[in-house]
């Protein structure tokens, strides 16, 4: 199916390439970020973090740092406690110090926190603070966290006897385990999703600003999710006076976001209590090394993985045993109901009877976090179990990994599919996309090549991920964070002249908001884009929504944009009869205007129309052209691809070139192709980060081994591959405009097309998984092993 | 919460004059202070952005007589009779049909995709300004090569390479 323009260029509504709106001001240095603010009176905050793991705060002594030019205070968590601000919640319901006040739970760990008048005064104070540690054995390694011998972290949670955290588990036990024990054919991997980081170039930060006087703060902070952050605010100073109606967040430009701005850091609370306190407005802007080693993590999974099948190749069970490294508290960003996010999508896109899925959450002596990277809550390791596991069993039974797919799709016609988890996949067409993809890359010729290099002992591999997603959260009657219910809103005002501003819950954070929601808004009331301002991000302004995030802002937000321009739509109807002294029922709609069934020649305009609607609007209608919805979705959205990735490898240095990348991707209805194919581009370079280069390290000290940018390695324009993209476009059939989101859906499926690819290359020599990163190291060690040189 | 008044600042300051973006500065500033510190603090110059604050991302790169530095990397009093050109000062001036007007990469920028969330974009374009001025834009591997030295991580490199390409096709760099 493809899609056709409905609006001309000039409205520019869905599926035109409309250059972004919000381009101009970044490319002069005049976006406006938390760091570029300045208010009079500003002081700075540095935080004194700790060097170890695992320790007893002996002794804070502040008194050298005090005498230091330009500090005014520091801050402990004793100082905290005295306000009961000392701790947190976490987005999932468990707890987190804001200060410790007596031990610390992992390396940057905040420690104690600095009020000076300058940037350069603030660091001074942190250096000059002494801070007496009795250090302590920590754990380490997830999978001794739940020995006897292991010391139970969290002391401070009554009655606690163990490191674990929760259970969860879903599918049929019983079922899985019988067709296991029949299956002809059983394949095993176990697998690590790594720990990683969003590492967003601009770090975390903001300015709290309270005001003594009407006792109001306003929160200038980077937030992807800015209405949730001021309730969470309220709900966690509303006994010290900061209640909702107090409190004002502005989320500005967002330098990248990738869901490490959802949660709230103990920086920002700290922020916001030495503001109270001193009644100035206090500035924290963490550096590169904070962000990367104290900020929240993503992934850390540890998959046991296994798939049942026949010897020809068709898929009969599937089973997944999760241990879920948390680090120091459950600090994922996960709706309530879902402890492992969706990762029960690990079905994927196959049609097969049953599964069993189970993960055990464990904390261990590491920063917290478990957000969701660039992914909809954990469907990139489900994403990665599953695709991986395909492979593996299509290597087993020696069947080409592209037929052992065609045999095990969901049909096209099977929509809407309901999944052995509970999922109800809205729609889809899988074979279309990998026969898309498998033309552009000429699979059967890459296959024949491959024959030919693997006779002279060269390493070539192909690998395939086609996979599928599950974004938009989400219904209400599923889905909340900390109780607030997951539906995004939008606001409407369309002016006399027939320009209009539209405010929304979402905060974009590079995806483009600014332009994509205006198209929505034109494609629906055919006012052009160019003439509609979008805002978002100040919660005194725009409606509540829970924000961006899990690819939810098209399906939630954008949803909206569309339900509230059709109200819209529909009250032009009715002026439109007023004016043109017909019915209703006569009239037709083109974009951008009304006209009379049979005589084109009489009509209105939406200009017309709205310009009456403050002017010469019917008597007992409201005056005025303005709309709000809060659009809670019927289901998610769900987004699939089929991804092929070409390897070729040094068989002597482990050196790995990705060849060829083609991501056919199936988002439903396009807004915009030029933003869909940004998002694409960035979305496959943030999937070859982890699958090749990117893990935070730790040693069994706890000590963190790649806490800069200049070890933790982060993708330049050398190591991203020419992607090649295309679409298939199946409409989501339960959504306003037909859209499913798109921005995460690469991050997910390019891990496991790369590790696919660089497995196949290396299958002669017996190896049939490496866990990613794969490094050259990594392929080195496995042929040096397997005796292939 | 342990607090005071805090101490007068003592910090030897030294008196310096900077040239930024043709124009002339006199100011007082510590020995320690780097240049993306002056620049964006005490001149109000915000456009170079702090990605990392050790010369591993690339956003605050400016360029110094000429050639493109970290400005997180150098210190300002070392700056003084150099001619430092920021994000700020890279287009030409003026107007056209009411919009500011744009040096060429930056329109190249907008209508190749080169940006996302922008934050690296002042680092990237005064990059690219400078690489397709020494003559590093040969051919879109090289233009990857010189553009190593800033992370975009929203990873729209393909959009930066095409509008680099791009202009060094059009031949319309100043």
């Amino acid at each position: 199916m493809t899609q056709v323009c409905k609006t001309s260029k000039a409205i520019g509504g869905m599926g035109h390439s409309m250059k972004r709106k919000e381009d101009g001001r970044f490319l002069q240095g005049k976006g406006n970020y938390v760091d570029d603010i300045k208010l009079d009176g500003m002081l700075y905050m540095d935080i004194v973090r700790s060097p170890y793991a695992y320790a007893k705060i002996k002794k804070i002594d502040s008194e050298a740092a005090l005498k230091v030019p330009g500090v005014l205070a520091v801050i402990t968590g004793r100082d905290l406690e005295q306000y009961n601000l000392h701790w947190m919640p976490t987005l999932m319901s468990d707890t987190q110090m804001v200060l410790p006040t007596d031990t610390v739970m992992y390396q940057a760990q905040e420690v104690a926190a600095i009020i000076a008048t300058s940037r350069y005064a603030a660091r001074d104070g942190r250096e000059a603070v002494r801070v007496e540690y009795e250090v302590m054995k920590p754990v380490i390694d997830p999978f001794k966290a739940l020995d006897p011998s292991a010391p139970v972290l969290r002391t401070d949670k009554p009655g606690k006897t163990d490191n674990h955290i929760w259970h969860w588990e879903v599918g049929d036990k019983a079922r899985t385990e019988a067709v296991f024990a029949s299956a002809d054919v059983v394949v095993k991997e176990q697998m690590h999703i790594p720990r990683i980081h969003v590492a967003s170039i601009e770090t975390c930060g903001c300015v709290a600003d309270y005001s003594k006087v009407n006792n109001h703060l306003t929160m200038y902070m980077t937030t992807q999710a800015p209405h949730a952050i001021r309730t969470v605010i309220a709900l966690v100073a509303g006994h010290v006076g900061l209640t909702e109606e107090k409190v004002r967040v502005i989320s500005p430009d967002i330098g990248g976001g990738f869901g490490g701005k959802v949660p709230v850091y103990p920086g920002y609370v700290i922020a916001i209590a030495a503001s109270f306190l001193i009644g100035k407005p206090v500035k924290w802007i963490e550096d590169r090394s904070e962000n990367l080693q104290a900020d929240s993590f993503a992934r850390d999974y540890h998959i046991t993985a296994e798939m049942a099948g026949t010897k020809d190749g068709k898929i009969l069970a599937t089973r997944f045993k999760v241990l879920a490294d948390h680090g120091y508290t459950d600090a994922s960003a996960n709706p309530s109901k879902f402890p492992t996010g969706m990762f029960s999508i690990a079905t994927g896109s196959y049609d097969y009877g049953t599964t069993f899925m189970e993960a055990d959450a464990i904390y261990t002596n590491k920063p917290p976090g478990g957000v969701a990277y660039r992914c909809s809550f954990r469907v990139t390791e489900a994403v990665h179990a599953i695709e991986r596991m395909t492979d593996r069993y299509a290597l087993e039974i020696g069947k080409d990994p592209a037929q052992l797919r065609f045999d095990n799709f969901i049909p096209k016609e099977a929509f809407p599919w309901h999944s052995p988890t509970g999922w109800i996949y809205d729609s889809g067409d899988y074979e279309a996309g990998l026969r898309k993809a498998m033309d552009a890359i000429d699979y059967e010729g890459l296959r024949k090549e491959q024959t030919e290099k693997r006779a002279k002992g060269e390493l070539m591999g192909i690998g395939i991920s086609t996979f599928t997603e599950v974004v938009g959260a989400g219904p209400s009657k599923d889905f909340d964070i900390l109780g607030i219910k997951m539906f995004d809103s939008a606001e409407i005002r369309v002016h006399p002249t027939g320009k209009a501003i539209a405010r929304f819950g979402t905060k974009s954070q590079g995806q483009g908001h600014e332009t994509t929601y205006a198209q929505i808004i034109a494609e629906e009331l055919g006012i052009p884009a160019e003439n509609i301002q979008i805002e978002e991000g100040d919660t005194d302004t725009a409606p509540y929504g829970l924000g961006t995030y899990a690819s939810r802002s098209t399906p939630t937000a954008g949803a909206a944009a569309a339900v509230a321009a059709r109200k819209l739509r529909d009250k032009a109807r009715k002026i439109a009869a007023y004016l043109l002294e017909v019915s209703e029922d006569d009239l037709e709609w083109e974009p951008g205007k009304f006209f009379v069934k049979g005589a084109p020649e009489k009509s209105k305009t939406i200009q017309e129309l709205v310009f009456a609607a403050y002017t010469n609007h019917p008597q007992g209608m409201e005056a005025g052209f303005e709309a709000t919805h809060y659009y809670d979705p019927p289901n998610l959205t769900f987004p699939s691809g089929a991804y092929i990735c070409v390897v070729d490898i040094d068989k002597e240095t482990g050196e790995i070139k990705v060849r060829r990348f083609v991501a056919i991707d199936d988002c439903g209805n396009i807004i915009n192709p030029m933003i869909v194919q940004g998002q694409v581009h960035g979305g496959l370079t943030q999937g070859i980060a982890p699958a090749m280069y990117e893990s935070l390290i730790y040693d069994d000290d706890g000590n963190i081994l790649n806490g800069t940018l200049m070890d933790y390695l982060v993708p330049t324009a050398v190591e991203s591959p020419n992607w090649e993209t295309g679409h298939t476009i199946t409409p989501s059939p339960h959504h306003p405009i037909g859209a499913k989101g798109v921005g995460e859906s690469p991050t997910v499926g390019a891990p496991p097309a790369i590790a696919n690819a660089i497995v196949d290359a290396l299958s002669p020599y017996g190896i049939t998984h490496l866990d990613i990163p794969i490094t050259p190291f990594k392929v080195w060690k496995a042929l040096k092993e397997k005796g292939a040189i | 919460m342990a607090a005071t008044t805090p101490a007068a600042d003592t910090a030897q300051k030294q008196a310096i004059t900077l040239k930024v973006n043709r124009k002339t500065y006199k100011l007082d500033v510590e020995p320690r202070e780097t240049l993306l510190d002056v620049l964006r603090e005490r001149l109000d110059l915000t456009g170079s952005k702090k990605g990392c604050d050790h010369g591993q991302c690339g956003a605050c790169t400016v360029h110094v007589d000429g050639r493109t530095a970290n400005a997180c990397l150098l210190l300002a009093v070392m700056q003084q009779g150099r001619e430092i050109t920021t994000i700020e000062g890279i287009a030409p001036g003026g107007k056209t049909n009411g919009q500011e007007r744009l040096h060429p990469l930056q329109a190249a920028f907008i209508k190749h995709d080169g940006l996302q969330c922008g934050y690296c974009t002042p680092g990237q374009i005064m990059s690219g300004v400078a690489v397709l001025r020494d003559g590093h834009a040969d051919s879109p591997a090289e233009i990857r090569e010189w553009m190593s030295g800033n992370i975009c991580r929203c990873g729209a490199y393909a959009g930066i390479v095409a509008a680099i390409e791009s202009v060094k096709k059009g031949d319309t760099i100043g």
